[in-house]
């Protein structure tokens, strides 16, 4: 029987959201607050979402140890209290949380196997959230 | 279609251990929550039915009979429970929060006169949860 795990994990970091696309003036009129030159932060949360059929034998869809230690090693210890707009993935792209859910996404889908990825939701405020089901997955 | 969500708060007791595997490989599997004494949680559960909205009555289903359910067969067999040794479906079962969502799907799937079960949601922590949309 196929269930759906969701997990849930915090981390903080910086951005600013500048597109070298735009002129100063249209930065400024999209943006706004966030074009800020000196950035601002966030208390993300992650969701990740797997799924599969449960194993007979462990009652489990994937070890939560192993969907922890993969995020931990391979997502949180990326971001948490890092400014993206230092790092390598967002030299050309703006870290909106869009493009961090979609990047997340695909670290998650290149690495992680033991179950398959559904979604990855990131609250980036309380009041709101962004949402990644892959390219070709229906959304449930 | 109109989706509607009830929540309910259980608190029960559990540990895992599986029949299929040495107690090495328990305690290796499943680790501190192979301790046999058991632990607990404070479980959110949200049910969640579909159905066409009446034109007389405006419901997708009747609120206070979901509740009712809700209570009859999950909660008065749940709630201050130790689940491994009074939920029947856990004594040959590790009650995970897996099985736990797939229990209680199949005890509310036959129970619901008027809307359909779309999904059974089952936090065991803020920080975990498990969707079953059925055995499809």
């Amino acid at each position: 029987m196929k269930a759906h795990l969701t997990r849930r994990y915090l981390f903080s970091a910086s951005h600013r959201l500048h597109s070298p696309q735009m002129s100063a003036d249209e930065n400024q009129s999209t943006y706004g607050k966030c074009n800020n030159p000196h950035g601002h932060g966030h208390n993300y949360a992650l969701e990740v979402t797997v799924s599969g059929p449960v194993d007979a034998r462990t009652g489990m869809v994937c070890n939560l140890v192993d969907l922890d230690n993969y995020v931990e090693r391979e997502v949180l210890s990326r971001y948490n209290l890092e400014n993206l707009n230092t790092l390598q993935e967002f030299a050309e792209t703006v870290p909106t949380t869009e493009n961090l859910c979609v990047g997340i996404f695909e670290i998650m889908e290149r690495g992680f196997l033991p179950a398959h990825l559904e979604k990855v939701r990131i609250e980036e405020t309380m009041m709101n959230s962004f949402e990644y089901t892959g390219q070709n997955e229906p959304h449930r | 279609m109109v989706y509607l969500t009830r929540k309910a708060e259980f608190s029960a007791s559990h540990y895992y251990s599986s029949p299929d595997f040495t107690p090495e490989e328990n305690l290796r599997v499943f680790g501190k929550c192979n301790n046999p004494n058991g632990h607990g949680h404070n479980y959110t559960l949200e049910v969640t039915v579909k159905g066409e909205v009446d034109p007389r009555s405006g419901f997708v289903v009747d609120l206070k009979q979901l509740k009712e359910v809700m209570h009859r067969e999950v909660l008065d067999a749940m709630d201050h429970r130790f689940l491994n040794k009074e939920v029947p479906e856990f004594f040959t079962k590790v009650p995970t929060t897996e099985n736990l969502a797939i229990a209680i799907w199949q005890r509310l799937k036959t129970k619901l006169q008027t809307a359909s079960l779309h999904r059974v949601r089952v936090y065991e922590t803020p920080d975990l949860f498990v969707d079953f949309y059925g055995e499809d």
